[in-house]
Order: structure tokens, then C-alpha cells, then sequence
């Protein structure tokens, strides 16, 4: 197991050169000159040219992209056009609120997807089986900025019901739980209705497979059946759909966070790229990047560790 | 040499009385299993032969009540030690499942669980039905592999199904099935899947545990060899009937049924030479099971087939032996040629 | 004397094994080791043996469904290794297979006509006129009425599709069909009308069959020869009669005597051989004679030595086999070991 996290950590390391490299890339793709850009509209040729120098963008491209990794490896991610200061520094910060709420998100569509699809598979053709697809139908097909703000509508807004306001929870910001449900809700129902899909399917397949009749001929209670026989089995596929979830998920937060005005990273991509501060997003990509990764990795152990057929060295 | 007549003796373990299972498709009912009879006496073997769509699998899964949807026990009773099991409710059954009578399936290399250890799958029987401790249960675990005959148990009891080959997944399946001494043990075509030398080493493992254990057992398979050599009664299934029931002996030295007979000649024997002639057949296929014949499900393939055959279902008989038959030409009935012997297509 | 058809000399079948980081080779499965026989024309030659014995493999290697990795195989006097993709395609018309799953090699999408138009087009030995006929004479041949041709094949059952298959091989007017576990998937009383099928179109189209099996009864009343496989080599082969009254090789000994008997009482009750344990990965086989670890008989010198093909005073004409005791055990000089 433990050869197997290791080398699993190794093999990322190519796919994090091939990160940023295209981060790196970004930079020199942006139509005109960076040094330009990066002086500002109203610079002047000689301020220009001492930008462009302090930036290092008289090197060959090589020294330019080792100054870049290196940059990397010690935290120095380089600054912000908009008010010069340090890109780790405006970035730290904002971390925290997209990954909680990536990970609340998350946790949100594993539990409910994972319960309505073996809910849907055991009662399969049953009206439970029909009313789950249907809402899994409709949560996919939801746009989630238009989630985010009929939530809004009805549970911070709120009307009256009965001499009950229904506005509950906030609309805006990040920290306590009342902020924090609705963005999690909003963000997390596709990817609930995508596992709800994946774990009814496969559930049906395992059930009827010949290892669950073994365990119902030892008289196995029909709940043990399906929660420790059927579920394991059928939740080999569904760990890996949820780690490919978890990019569209942070996809997904760059949207959310500007409907609930968090101060997260997304936001902070979007305001970055209206402003054209692009160390900011070439940065934030690079973030991204790594997160997506990192999720990766954790969904791959967790894989090898519930499908004993696969050997992990 | 066991006679049929033994039966009368002494109650049997299971008696299956017109049993009916059907499986129930949009547009019809199919009768899978249509009002089979047979008994299985203490101790003993009954063998349950047929080729693939007589029921014989359906019957065995009948027996314990695992049939799924869409597929239904219609009637008839399961009288196991006089019991009617389709009188009890699903705990009771559960109780009976893997304690009382148990079932080993098939398909060795699909019927054990590919996330669990084969120790946390026998220990599972002990902690169901003894209420014994999780160590206590992965002791007796590695006792029942060393039974079945599986070398190195202590290390065996903590490997996955996929790091055992077939012939040892079936005897971690039997030692499964064993676990709680079970009285009744339904065996769905243990060895099918397997290799001669393998299938060998199984069949004397439970002929040798059933010496040792004294259970009964339902040995359900299509291969004539297996039963000759491991059944003391036989029930040859045809379209979801039991169209004879005979002792072992019997079976194969007196043929009665034309559907039997046939199966007998149609085996090619890699123990006699027949030369350079044509294996005797039966000729056509299974009807399909949304065209039944009215008559005798077999009429339509029979050599011996007359007009009654055609027009009406012949009982099960039972003859002076104690064996059983369903066949018209062993009646008053019979129309045909009043001369005719079954086992002359032997030599045709 | 009849010629050889198909000459079979040092076949090897290696498939690699990808491992480590690289996915370089590591490893490999030694399928087929070193086989070599003839098959005349116009006989049935069965190569028997239980899975994993390279039987399958060996017949795809002939067929050059997968290369194999080295070995000569001449049919017909031309060696077929030597020839390019596209002559071996042509040639592909003398050599026909049949699977144990018919089901699964032909597309469920055509009817039965349109399978045997295509395999009729690819091989071209029919004018387009007259293919009609050719289909409906080719219905009857394998027992299906012509009547039958515009059907698809999931509306037939197990043993009818067999037949389509039989009728698809047929279609070429081929030398050699390659019967892979053929009738092994269907039910006795079908077994045996496929099995008459076959014989009679042996005799009316003098076909040469290499008929792949692990069932023994089958394989005693179709061939005329057998060679038993074990692990990747031949360890016995000879004329049916021969090797089923008069086995000497230990396997096949253990082989014959573990088939359960369709007999309850039988007059004389051969001893039965239990083989211990299971067959050895072919991965990494066992050095000296590859039977050894389950051998009865087995002694020092079967685990250091190979012992090779040969016959044996107590033996028919043509009759081999690959063991270092064989006259000693018929001959009650050595004994079991233990």
C-alpha cells in the first residue's frame, strides 16, 4: 500500500510539469506584449522596457520557465497587476472558502447521490425509483447559477408561509452555517443527480450478480445484502466518477461564488480576468490544477482500497 | 443396492409436492417449473438431471425460496422434515438458508464476493446462525478450509476469491456451505465450470463429507457421468416435469423413459468404442416456453409418440419399485403399438 | 498413403507480460511450448487437455489469429508464417474455424443470408448469380431450411447457430476446419445431431478436422488421432484406439480415469488417479517434465530432465509420449512414489 502511494505521488510529478508548462505558456499566448500589459496602458517605452527586464522577459524561454518553476517550488508566484502586491499573498486567503466549499459540496452529492441510488436500484420500477430519476434528471439539467438564485429567492429572501418567513439562510458570504448551506446546495445537486445515475446502475448490475445469491442462500438479512454485499461492489465505478466530478466542481464554484458573493478563489478568477491581472490567473489555474490532482490521488487510493482485484503494487 | 422402495421407510428430509414456479414476462407466463414431485430420503443423494430450460435450477432455487422477481412460487409444497417451507415467514427462512439446508452454485469464479476476504465470507454463516464472536467464527473458518482440503489454511483464510483458482474457490464454497452442518445440501452444478481432474478431486471431497457428516444432498447437473457416479436417486426433468424417478441402478440398466433412453444413446462414452456410426439423437430442440405442446411435453420429439401422446399430459406413475414415470405407453391408456420397447432405439 | 495436409513443427506461442513503471515486457505466458505434429488429409486429429494447456492457442497460432512466436506451419506444402497479411487472407479459404460460442463470432445485426453472402464476397468463389442457390444448397447441407436464410441469428436456438456456423466455414469449400470446443456449449441430445452433422460432412466433402476439446467422449467417437496437451506441450499422442485402450503417460492416464462414468455398475471399475493440487502457472513452468508436480510417479529426475516424445515396444505404431517411466509403470516396476 504504501509503495503504491508512493509511486502513485510520482507519477504526478510529470503531470504537474505539463501544468505548468501550460500555465507558463498562457503567459507568452496573450495576444500583445506582456510587458505592455503588465506596465499598464499609459506606460511609457522606458517603463515598458524596465518591466520587461525585471520580469525577466529578456531571457530565452528556457531560463524564463525555470525562473517560473522555481518561483513555484518557493512560493513566489509573482505580483498582482491591479495593486502589486505579492500573488500568494491574495491568493492564501481565498483558498479556504473554495476548498470548504468544494468539499462540503462534495460530502452533500456522495451522501444524498449514493443513498438515492440504492434507494432507486433496490425498488427498481417502483414510483420511489421513477420520483428519484425524475429529480436526478432535473438537478442534471439545472443550470447552477439559476439554482443558486431561485435558492436565494425562496430561502434568504424568503415569503410567508402561514405567518412563517422561509428566508432561513443568507445570501451572501462565507463562514457561519446559515451562509453556508445554500451555495453548498446549489453547487452540490448535479453532482448528486450524477452519482444518483451511477450508483442505481451499478447496483443493478451487482445485484444481480452470483455472489449476492451466495450471500441470500446463507440466510444474510436482505439489508445486509444490499448495504454490505451489493453497495461495496457497486461503489468501485462510483468513487471514480466522483473524483472527475470534482473538476467540474470547481468549475462549478467559480460561478456559485459569484452568486453568493464569496471571497474564494473563483471569484477572485473572475474579478482577475475582468481586471486582466493575469499573474493572478495564471496562478489560480495553477491552483486548480494541483487541486484536481491531489483529489485524484485520494480517489485512486480509495479505489485500490475497495477493489481487492486490483493489485496496488 | 438402494431401491426406490427405501423411501417408504422413512420420511424423507425434503419432499417437494407439485411444485410450480413461473416467471412472469409482459406478455405471458413462462412455467418454469410445473408441478414437480420427488423426495429426497435422509443421508442420500438425489440427483436432478435435464439440459438447459427442463427447470432443474429453478426447482433447486425454489427449494430454499430465493426465486427473484419477475419470478413467483405459484403452488405446491416444500416439506422439509415435514415442514411446509412455504408456510414460513422470510426470518424463519433466513434461518433455514446456510444453517439448515445450503447451496453451493455453478460458478465458483463469480460466486464469492470480490471485496471480501474468503474467511469474512464463512466466518458470516457462524456470526448469521451461531451468534459466535468475529474471532471465534474466523477460527472455525480456518477449520472448515482444512476440511475441504485446502492446504495452508491460515493463510488462505485471509485471501481474496481472485487469488484462488476455480477448483479451490468451489471448496471454499463448500466449506461455506458446510459451515453450519447443515442437513440438506443443494449442490447447482458444482463442477460444470471445472476441469475433469478438478471436478474429480471435488466430487470425492463431498462424497467423502457427506460419509463424515451424514447430510443429504440435491446434486443438480446435466452430466449423465456425474449422476451415475454420485446419485443414489434420480429425477430426470424435461420442460419444467419430472418425467422419471428411479434408483441410480435402475435408471441406467432399465431406462423407461423415450426422453431418458434418448439422453443415454445421445452421450458419446469415452469409455466404449461404437465405432464408426452415427450417435443416436433426439431429434429437434426444446420447444420454445411460450409454445408448450398440449399433450406430452415430449411428444413432439418422441419416436414412440402415438395420439394420445399429442392430446393429453400423462401423469407421474409410480411402479411396483417404488420408481416413478410419466409416460402413456405404461397404461391402460396407451393407443400405440401395444409390443413397443423404449430401449429399441438404442440399436436404430 | 494419404499426404500430410497440415504440418505442424516447433510451435511456440509466447504472450508478454507488461509490468513496472515502463510497462516493459517482464514476463511471459508460454501458452504453446514447443509443439510439433501432422494432421493427414481427411482425418480428425483432437488435441485434448484441460484449460490452460495451450489446445486454443495452438489452434489460433495455425490459423494465424495471432502470430505466433516462432515454429513452422505448412499446410498444403506452402509455409503459412511466410506469407504476407493479405496472401494469409486469401489462403484463409482452405483454413476455417469454428468457435464454441457461434454467438459470439457473427455480427447479431445480419441475417444468416447476409453472414454468408459476406463470407462468400470475401472469398469470391461464387459467381454473384449464382450465390443464392449456393446459400439455399448450403441451408440444407448443415440440416436449417432454406427458408430459414432471412432470419437473424438470436431467433435460432444454441445448436441451430452452431449450424450457421458450420454452413459459414462450409461456404468457402475449405480443406482444414478448426473446431474449437465446438459442441461443447451445447446440450447432450444437440451435441450428438451437431456431432452426426460434422461427420457426415466430413465424408461428403472429405474435410480434414482439427478438433479442439476438452470432452473425451466426444473427442473418442469423432477422431483418429489425439494428441493430448498439458500445459503448452504435447505429452502423448496417438491413433484413438491407441491412446484411449492404451494410454502411457501418467496425465493422460489421470485424465481418462477422472471422467465420471455414465454407468452406475460398471463390470470392471478402473482405479481412479486423484492429481493432487491444480495445474501450474504457465507463467513460470515447472523445469524438467512440466507434469511432475502433480505426478504420482514423479521422481528426481523428472524435476531436472524433459523427457521427450517417444514410442515404446508396448506401444502402437505412431503412438508417442513425453514420460521417462513409462515402460517401468505398464510394467509394475515403479511404482507410485510416497
Amino acid at each position: 500500500m504504501f509503495t503504491f502511494i508512493v509511486r502513485r505521488l510520482l507519477q504526478t510529478i510529470p503531470v504537474l510539469i505539463g501544468v505548468t508548462i501550460l500555465t507558463f505558456g498562457m503567459m507568452r499566448l496573450i495576444p500583445g506584449d506582456p510587458a505592455q500589459i503588465m506596465a499598464g496602458e499609459s506606460a511609457s517605452p522606458e517603463q515598458i522596457e524596465l518591466t520587461r527586464e525585471r520580469l525577466g522577459l529578456n531571457d530565452p524561454l528556457p531560463v524564463q520557465y525555470m525562473d517560473y518553476v522555481t518561483g513555484i517550488v518557493t512560493g513566489d508566484l509573482g505580483t498582482s497587476v491591479r495593486n502589486g502586491r505579492p500573488v500568494s499573498g491574495e491568493i492564501a486567503p481565498r483558498l479556504r472558502p473554495t476548498i470548504e466549499l468544494a468539499f462540503y459540496s462534495t460530502l452533500l452529492s456522495v451522501l444524498i447521490g449514493v443513498t438515492a441510488g440504492v434507494i432507486a436500484a433496490v425498488r427498481r420500477g417502483k414510483l420511489s425509483d421513477s420520483l428519484i430519476m425524475l429529480f436526478a434528471l432535473f438537478g442534471l439539467s439545472m443550470p447552477n447559477f439559476w439554482l443558486g438564485l431561485m435558492l436565494i429567492q425562496y430561502f434568504a429572501i424568503g415569503f410567508d408561509v402561514g405567518g412563517i418567513n422561509t428566508g432561513w439562510f443568507l445570501a451572501s458570504g462565507w463562514g457561519t452555517w446559515q451562509q453556508m448551506v445554500l451555495p453548498v446546495i446549489t453547487l452540490g445537486t448535479a453532482g448528486a443527480a450524477i452519482i444518483a445515475r451511477m450508483t442505481r446502475s451499478s447496483m443493478l448490475e451487482v445485484i444481480d450478480q452470483d455472489y449476492i445469491r451466495t450471500a441470500r442462500a446463507k440466510g444474510v438479512k436482505e439489508r445486509v445484502v444490499v448495504y454490505r454485499h451489493a453497495l461495496k461492489n457497486a461503489l468501485i465505478p462510483v468513487v471514480t466518477v466522483v473524483g472527475l466530478q470534482f473538476g467540474a466542481l470547481l468549475g462549478g464554484a467559480v460561478l456559485t461564488e459569484t452568486v453568493f458573493a464569496i471571497n474564494g478563489l473563483g471569484r477572485l478568477m473572475v474579478d482577475s480576468i475582468n481586471a486582466r491581472d493575469f499573474p493572478i490567473v495564471q496562478s489560480g489555474v495553477l491552483v486548480f490544477a494541483f487541486l484536481f490532482v491531489l483529489v485524484n490521488i485520494i480517489v485512486d487510493i480509495l479505489y485500490g482500497f475497495l477493489n481487492k482485484r486490483i493489485d496496488l503494487n | 443396492m438402494v431401491k426406490a422402495t427405501d423411501i417408504l421407510d422413512e420420511q424423507p428430509i425434503l419432499e417437494v409436492k407439485d411444485l410450480q414456479t413461473s416467471f412472469f414476462t409482459e406478455k405471458f407466463e413462462v412455467k418454469a417449473v410445473d408441478g414437480v414431485n420427488f423426495a429426497v430420503p435422509k443421508g442420500k443423494t438425489l440427483g436432478i438431471v435435464g439440459e438447459s430450460g427442463s427447470g432443474k435450477s429453478i426447482t433447486s432455487l425454489s427449494v430454499l425460496r430465493l426465486i427473484q422477481d419477475p419470478g413467483k412460487i405459484k403452488g405446491g409444497e416444500i416439506l422439509f422434515k415435514g415442514e411446509n417451507l412455504l408456510d414460513k415467514s422470510e426470518a424463519q427462512m433466513r434461518k433455514i438458508r446456510g444453517n439448515e439446508i445450503s447451496m453451493i452454485f455453478q460458478e465458483p469464479m463469480t460466486s464469492l464476493n470480490p471485496v471480501y476476504t474468503v474467511g469474512q465470507q464463512i466466518s458470516e454463516a457462524y456470526m448469521i446462525h451461531q451468534n459466535m464472536s468475529k474471532k471465534e467464527a474466523m477460527l472455525r473458518s480456518t477449520e472448515m478450509l482444512e476440511l475441504v482440503g485446502i492446504p495452508s489454511p491460515k493463510q488462505r483464510v485471509k485471501q481474496y476469491p481472485h487469488e484462488l483458482s476455480g477448483g479451490m474457490r468451489q471448496r471454499v464454497m463448500i466449506a461455506m456451505a458446510l459451515a453450519c452442518d447443515p442437513e440438506l445440501l443443494i449442490a447447482d452444478e458444482p463442477t460444470t465450470a471445472l476441469d475433469v481432474t478438478i471436478q474429480a478431486q471435488i466430487l470425492e471431497l463431498m462424497k467423502d463429507l457427506q460419509d463424515r457428516l451424514g447430510m443429504s444432498i440435491i446434486m443438480i447437473t446435466h452430466d449423465l457421468g456425474v449422476v451415475a457416479e454420485t446419485c443414489d436417486y434420480v429425477a430426470v426433468m424435461y420442460m419444467g416435469k419430472v418425467v422419471e424417478y428411479a434408483s441410480v441402478t435402475d435408471l441406467f440398466k432399465n431406462p423407461k423413459h423415450p426422453y431418458t433412453v434418448g439422453l443415454l444413446n445421445s452421450l458419446p462414452r469415452h469409455d466404449v468404442d461404437l465405432g464408426d456410426v452415427e450417435l443416436n439423437v433426439i431429434k429437434g430442440s426444446v420447444p420454445s416456453p411460450d409454445n408448450i405442446p398440449t399433450g406430452c411435453r415430449f411428444a413432439p420429439r418422441c419416436p414412440f409418440a402415438s395420439d394420445i401422446c399429442h392430446e393429453k399430459l400423462p401423469h407421474l406413475e409410480q411402479s411396483e419399485e417404488g420408481n416413478q414415470i410419466r409416460c402413456w405407453i405404461y397404461t391402460d391408456e396407451w393407443d400405440g403399438d401395444p409390443e413397443v420397447n423404449v430401449n429399441d432405439q438404442r440399436s436404430t | 498413403m494419404t499426404k500430410d495436409l497440415l504440418k505442424v513443427t516447433d510451435l511456440k506461442q509466447y504472450f508478454p507480460i507488461k509490468g513496472g513503471m515502463l510497462g516493459r515486457t517482464v514476463n511471459h505466458v508460454k501458452a504453446v511450448d514447443g509443439v510439433s505434429f501432422t494432421v493427414k488429409e481427411g482425418e480428425t486429429v483432437s488435441i485434448v487437455g484441460e484449460s490452460g494447456c495451450g489446445k486454443s492457442t495452438t489452434g489460433r497460432a495455425i490459423l494465424r489469429l495471432d502470430d505466433p512466436t516462432s515454429g513452422e506451419v505448412e499446410f498444403d506444402g506452402e509455409d503459412l508464417l511466410g506469407l504476407s497479411k493479405k496472401e494469409m487472407r486469401k489462403r484463409r479459404k482452405d483454413l476455417q474455424i469454428i468457435f464454441q460460442d457461434p454467438y459470439a463470432s457473427i455480427n447479431p445485426r445480419q441475417t444468416v443470408r447476409q453472414i454468408l453472402e459476406e463470407a462468400l464476397e470475401i472469398q469470391n468463389t461464387v459467381p454473384k448469380k449464382d450465390r443464392p442457390d449456393k446459400i439455399a444448397e448450403l441451408m440444407e447441407t448443415v440440416g436449417l431450411g432454406a427458408h430459414q436464410a432471412d432470419r437473424f441469428p438470436h431467433e435460432f436456438s444454441g445448436g441451430q447457430r452452431q449450424r450457421i456456423g458450420i454452413a459459414r466455414a462450409l461456404s468457402v469449400d475449405p480443406k482444414l476446419i478448426v473446431a474449437d470446443e465446438a459442441v461443447s456449449a451445447l446440450d447432450v441430445s444437440i451435441q450428438a445431431q451437431v456431432i452426426n452433422l460434422m461427420k457426415r460432412l466430413q465424408r461428403e466433402f472429405s474435410l480434414t478436422y482439427l478438433f479442439i476439446a476438452h470432452d473425451l467422449g466426444v473427442v473418442r467417437h469423432i477422431s483418429d488421432r489425439v494428441i493430448v496437451m498439458y500445459l503448452g506441450k504435447i505429452v502423448e499422442m496417438g491413433d484413438k484406439k491407441s491412446i484411449f485402450d492404451n494410454p502411457h503417460h501418467p496425465y493422460t492416464k489421470a485424465l481418462l480415469s477422472a471422467i465420471p462414468v455414465p454407468d452406475p455398475a460398471p463390470e470392471k471399475k478402473e482405479e481412479r488417479v486423484f492429481l493432487k493440487g491444480d495445474v501450474p502457472s504457465p507463467i513460470d513452468p515447472p523445469q524438467g517434465c512440466r507434469f511432475h508436480t502433480r505426478c504420482p510417479f514423479a521422481t528426481e529426475k523428472c524435476k531436472v530432465e524433459t523427457p521427450e516424445l517417444r514410442p515404446e515396444d508396448t506401444m502402437e505404431e505412431g503412438h508417442v509420449a513425453a514420460c521417462h517411466y513409462m515402460k517401468e509403470i505398464i510394467d509394475g516396476t515403479h511404482k507410485p512414489q510416497q
